[in-house]
């Protein structure tokens, strides 16, 4: 497995796929040259069963299936790729087509498409084949053609999906040709996810010939291909049932290379897919018995690493005491995030988290703490990209889930409780709210509606990471405004994470400048404001930001506005 | 058939109340699928009709027999209608899909909804039953599994499932039915192997119909599910400290189910294609046997009345399942408006 | 505070501005997004033009361009309105006006080399590094990277340097403006410091004027001369930027100035 890791093109599937691929091409070049006589010629031996001279047997007119199976490769492969090729151009050409016509034609276009890969494409290519008269030929045709609907909607929707990236609109304006855009921009960026759809459509076509020719509507002797052969087998299936085998095996064989090479080559294109499995060795908690001080968070050398890989936190520590608002600040990368969740202990499963000691008040964040406990004592409040809250449940639900949980209170009693703590955060309409979808609140209102929730629930600790980056700045004020509140009625401790120095010199007591995993800088607020900073990376942040200036300048000329 | 429109028709307008009609996205998204349904069965009307004269041979002949006489074989064109001009046919087609009137077949001289009546059950029985069981294993397996493996752990338990799927999945249907028989049927003798006459001549046909959309359905499970665990909204959820429960019944499972139910509803329709293939292997005597006896016997009617309930089948499938997802997920739904 | 006290943005006397809009109007479906916009870009000046998301600023930007169709009013780049003129001279004054996306993640086609991207904005039809290298190569120094990018994809730069490419491409047509959209929102603050600093120091070498697109105050404020305030479609105040943030006239622009953390009536409590 370790061999392997480079390249990653080289995984075991293609591996497979491939072999397997090269060797059904050899035989479909091979067989029937070196196997025509003892597939086709007509012997007195029928029916017989396996032997050392007829493997699989023979048929009803003697002649050995073996080799028939292995003969009728080429035919098979030769009609799939056939009707691959169809449905993969005829599709590319229409999808593409639709994607260049006039909206008005492109929508009319995609409905019928959508009517035509709803019809169950085997019984549209039984009827093509019975018009075209059941061959070679028309079967390859029947199911070419049946394929072009579906394979076009996919590219017609993969061309519109790219057609909104900002490249392409950028071309656009730039006046490039709609067909230059399809041959530079689009096609070039499809081709990955289409070549994996075309295997699938390999192993589909393969299926629905040999099905075809399996009904009698395909193939017809003396011709034969691997659902001819099937077809043919059925009929003696009581006196002889091992001449099924070989043409199932062929069938399975050929369907097994097509889907092993499409996993293989979607896994590459997808990088959640080809994510590599890593042991994680389990950290035993330190028996760290928890010390007499009187921080309710303690974190002492902290680090955080993809196992094998690199470090990401190297040797955080840090104290909060109880009530108080510690900030960790600091650019994308600087392990500002991964430090909190960790004190939090919500690390991401794939990550490694070691420590000399991890605690929250008196619990072990190494350890398994009690699940009630953590849910009651620390409250998380993530970014809100829209997406903190399930989509497909109300906020009802998904705000009332602690008490629920961990405070033991009915269903209408966390109603009530979080109806109230709603209107406390200046939510309008609280329980109209409860009853509705996330996506319906606007991202401050679910903030407030995530804060409001820890009024009820009054935790020890609040990790709140990047609460409010993704807000407008009045959306903002409004949303900081509440953690306020929050620290002052109820002494919440809170670890608040931001890369904006200005929100945290608003609103906490301590800050932790971080840089590539390490603290750099302890500051004070105030130290903040007044730029005493130390450390050159602090420094460089603070220049780094714009700031509003609103100081009166001696040669602004002062014009009315 | 106009009838069945009609009741189509009713259903999702009907809906709305039990929810309120003030939310206006219903309706617009009701409008919307019954228009997409008139569409695609308009789409179908056309396309079978000029379609179905295209397969050749001469039905005429065909009915009468090979050894009728040119009087007789006049006779029976005229009689069928084949004599009037195209436009002519078509009218009186569409005009009898009006009255639930299909025609009657060229072969056996029924009334073709009849004919299709008797053989719908069979298909149908088939099919629910196969996307029934492939729903109720896939979805908990899939889950499992997602679970399981979820963050790069148990790197053995993926590749076995991704192995098992894909060999499973490499059989086409009718290979399995063959298998099906000559282990099941032909060598243990538990199964009949083929006919309709009780409920275990209903278990191969089944088996042979829902292994392959299992494997599907489960693999696509699988890699929701582990989209889904990486969403932000579970890491909200883990961290309000939920037990593991709860939280794959009330936080991931509903949105897995969203992918799932629409892949299911392709599958479903498909099946019906598939049905046509198990129907052949076990003598099953539904619809899929129905339309290749009737290519075969170039009996129009009955291709044309077969072809058009399979699509208004699966047009309705479709149409149910999007119906489905708009109640769980109203943002599918608002998506349009 | 009405439309009309909020002044028009003085101009120079003899340089007809790269860029005015006169009444315009733009609506999706049912829903206005702007409402009655008259925005002037003078030439050789950065105008700022903030606004909270959804206020209509992008659209602005995007209508300017030709993304958006306006329903009422005129987009007039250098004093000839976009939207009468016929589709031979539309092409060719679009290509006075340069867009700069936000997103650095797709605002450069992946499976394009830098040059390949370069190429085709100066030559949309054969877009052919070879031809243009001399261009190319100024371009590039212009945004202070390396020729030897030309060879390089999208997918080996960072965030940062995808936009210094955006911004390359926008420059190689040598236009009389640019629609900056947000250009820095998506960086840290370190690399958005150092294209700001490019931006400023462009400023004294290029002809173009600029329209920069944001939503942080502070950032138009080292940037631009002249900004305008949108809020729900509408510009609510416009001016020199020193003058509106230090005396904003209109409701929206004092809570919009107090909510900046860091700025003079900011407060929590």
């Amino acid at each position: 497995m370790n061999s392997l890791k480079r390249g990653g093109l080289w995984t075991p599937s293609m591996m497979g796929g491939l072999l397997l691929g090269l060797c059904l091409l050899i035989l479909a070049v091979v067989a029937p040259v070196m196997l025509s006589t003892p597939a086709s010629e007509l012997t007195g031996q029928a029916g017989q069963d396996p032997s050392a001279d007829h493997l699989l047997g023979t048929d009803n007119l003697g002649r050995d299936n073996l080799a028939r199976a292995l003969v009728a490769t080429r035919l098979t492969l030769l009609m799939t790729a056939g009707a691959t090729i169809l449905a993969v151009v005829g599709g590319m050409v229409v999808g593409v087509g639709i994607w260049l016509s006039s909206p008005r034609v492109r929508k009319i276009a995609l409905r019928f498409l959508e009517t035509a890969v709803a019809y169950p494409s085997l019984i549209f290519a039984l009827v093509i084949a019975a018009i075209l008269r059941p061959g070679v030929v028309s079967s390859v045709v029947a199911i070419g053609i049946a394929g072009i609907p579906s394979f076009a909607r996919l590219t017609a929707n993969l061309a519109a999906k790219i057609s909104t990236s900002e490249y392409v609109t950028t071309a656009r304006l730039l006046g490039v040709r709609p067909s230059a855009i399809a041959a530079r921009h689009i096609l070039p960026n499809m081709a990955e996810p289409l070549l994996i759809l075309a295997t699938t459509v390999f192993a589909l076509s393969l299926v629905e010939l040999s099905a075809l020719s399996f009904i009698g509507l395909g193939v017809q002797s003396p011709s034969y291909d691997f659902g001819l052969l099937l077809n043919e087998s059925l009929t003696q299936i009581y006196t002889q049932p091992t001449s099924v085998v070989g043409p199932s095996v062929m069938i399975v064989l050929t369907g097994l290379a097509a889907m092993l090479l499409g996993d293989a080559l979607a896994a590459r294109a997808n990088p959640r897919a080809s994510r590599r499995a890593v042991r994680r060795p389990f950290t035993p908690a330190v028996a760290e018995i928890p010390d007499r001080d009187t921080a309710l968070v303690r974190v002492e050398n902290l680090r955080v690493s993809v196992p094998g890989g690199a470090d990401l936190v190297r040797g955080v520590s840090l104290t909060i005491e109880p009530g108080e608002v510690v900030a960790l600040v600091g650019e994308s990368g600087s392990g500002k995030s991964l430090t909190s969740m960790s004190v939090a202990g919500l690390q991401a499963e794939e990550l490694e988290v070691q420590a000399d000691v991890l605690r929250v008040d008196d619990m072990n964040m190494l350890g398994q703490p009690d699940r009630s406990r953590l849910g009651r004592e620390i409250s998380v409040i993530y970014q809100d990209p829209g997406s903190t809250f399930n989509p497909s449940l109300r906020m009802g639900v998904q705000l009332t889930e602690v008490l629920r949980t961990h405070l033991g209170m009915g269903r209408r009693r966390a109603r009530k409780l979080i109806t109230e703590a709603l209107a406390q955060v200046n939510i309008s309409e609280p329980a109209h709210r409860l009853r509705q979808h996330p996506h319906k609140l606007s991202g401050g209102m679910r903030q407030r509606g995530m804060i409001a929730t820890t009024l009820v629930t009054t935790p020890k600790l609040i990790v709140a990471d990047e609460p409010t980056t993704a807000l407008d700045v009045t959306v903002q004020h409004e949303v900081l405004r509440q953690f306020r509140r929050i620290h002052r009625t109820q002494g919440t401790a809170m670890l608040f994470v931001s890369h904006d120095l200005g929100v945290v010199e608003a609103l906490c007591d301590r800050i932790l400048v971080m840089k590539e995993g390490e603290i750099v800088e302890h500051l004070t607020p105030a130290q903040l404001k007044s730029h005493d900073v130390r450390h050159p990376y602090t420094k460089a942040l603070m220049e780094a930001v714009p700031v509003v200036d609103v100081s009166p300048r001696v040669t602004a000329p002062q014009e009315s506005l | 058939m106009s009838a069945s429109i009609v009741h189509q028709e009713s259903q999702p307008v009907a809906a709305p109340p039990t929810t309120g009609l003030r939310e206006r996205p219903w309706l617009r998204f009701s409008l919307r699928r019954l228009g997409g349904l008139v569409l695609s069965f308009v789409l179908l009307v056309g396309v079978t009709f000029v379609i179905v004269p295209l397969i050749p041979g001469d039905p005429a002949i065909a009915a009468a027999g090979q050894e009728a006489s040119g009087a007789q074989i006049e006779y029976i064109r005229e009689e069928l209608g084949l004599d009037q001009p195209l436009y002519g046919q078509f009218l009186d087609y569409v005009g009898g899909l009006f009255t639930l009137d299909l025609g009657t077949s060229f072969t056996s001289g029924e009334d073709v909804a009849s004919v299709i009546l008797a053989r719908l059950p069979f298909t149908a029985e088939l099919a629910v039953l196969a996307i029934s069981l492939v729903l109720i294993i896939s979805v908990p397996v899939g889950m499992l599994v997602a679970y399981l493996t979820h963050g790069g752990r148990r790197p053995w338990l993926d590749h076995l499932f991704n192995f098992v799927t894909s060999l499973v999945y490499s059989v086409p249907q009718y290979v399995m039915a063959t298998l099906l028989v000559v282990v099941f049927a032909v060598g243990l003798g538990l199964f009949p192997a083929a006919g309709a006459e009780n409920l275990s001549s209903l278990v191969l046909p089944t088996l042979a119909l829902m292994l392959l959309p299992t494997c599907v359905v489960s693999r696509v499970v699988r890699r929701e599910t582990a989209v889904v665990l990486d969403q932000d909204y579970i890491r909200t959820a883990r961290g309000w400290r939920i037990g593991q429960v709860r939280l794959f019944g009330r936080y991931v499972l509903p949105n897995v189910i969203t992918t799932t139910l629409t892949l299911s509803g392709l599958i479903l329709a498909a099946q019906l294609g598939g049905a046509i293939v198990i129907e052949t292997v076990f003598a099953w005597p539904g619809l899929g046997q129905g339309i290749v006896d009737a290519i075969l016997s170039r009996d129009y009617p009955v291709i044309r009345g077969t072809i058009l309930i399979l699509g208004l089948m699966a047009t309705v499938i479709i149409i149910l399942v999007d119906v489905i997802l708009a109640i769980i997920d109203p943002r599918t739904m608002e998506a349009e408006a | 505070m009405t439309a009309e006290a909020a002044n028009q943005v003085p101009m120079d006397i003899d340089t007809t501005p790269p860029l005015e809009t006169r009444g315009l109007y733009v609506s999706f479906g049912h829903t206005s997004v702007l409402r009655d916009v008259d925005i002037t870009v003078p030439a050789h000046t950065v105008v700022g033009l903030v606004g909270e998301s959804g206020s209509g600023k992008s659209t602005l930007g995007k209508t300017v361009v030709g993304i958006n169709k306006p329903r009422e009013g005129q987009v007039l780049v250098h004093g000839e309105d976009v939207f009468s003129v016929g589709k031979r001279r539309r092409a060719t004054m679009r290509r006075q006006v340069q867009y700069i996306p936000q997103d650095p993640f797709s605002t450069l086609s992946p499976r394009r080399t830098v040059g390949q991207t370069l190429a085709e904005a100066l030559d949309p039809r054969r877009a052919k590094p070879s031809d243009h290298e001399q261009a190319i190569a100024r371009a590039l120094e212009q945004v202070r990277l390396d020729a030897n990018v030309v060879e390089k994809y999208p997918y080996q730069f960072s965030g940062g340097q995808r936009q210094r490419i955006a911004i390359a491409r926008a420059l190689i047509l040598q236009p009389r403006l640019i629609i900056a959209d947000e250009i820095t929102s998506a960086l840290d603050v370190s690399v958005q410091a150092e294209i700001l600093k490019l931006l400023r120091s462009l400023e004294s070498t290029i002809e173009a004027s600029m329209l920069f697109i944001s939503h942080n105050l502070a950032v138009v404020q080292t940037l631009c001369e002249y900004v305008a305030v949108m809020h729900q479609g509408v510009i609510v105040e416009q001016g020199k930027v020193d003058d509106v943030y230090r005396d904003p006239q209109h409701e929206y622009t004092r809570r919009l100035l107090a909510s900046v953390p860091g700025s003079e009536g900011f407060s929590l409590d």
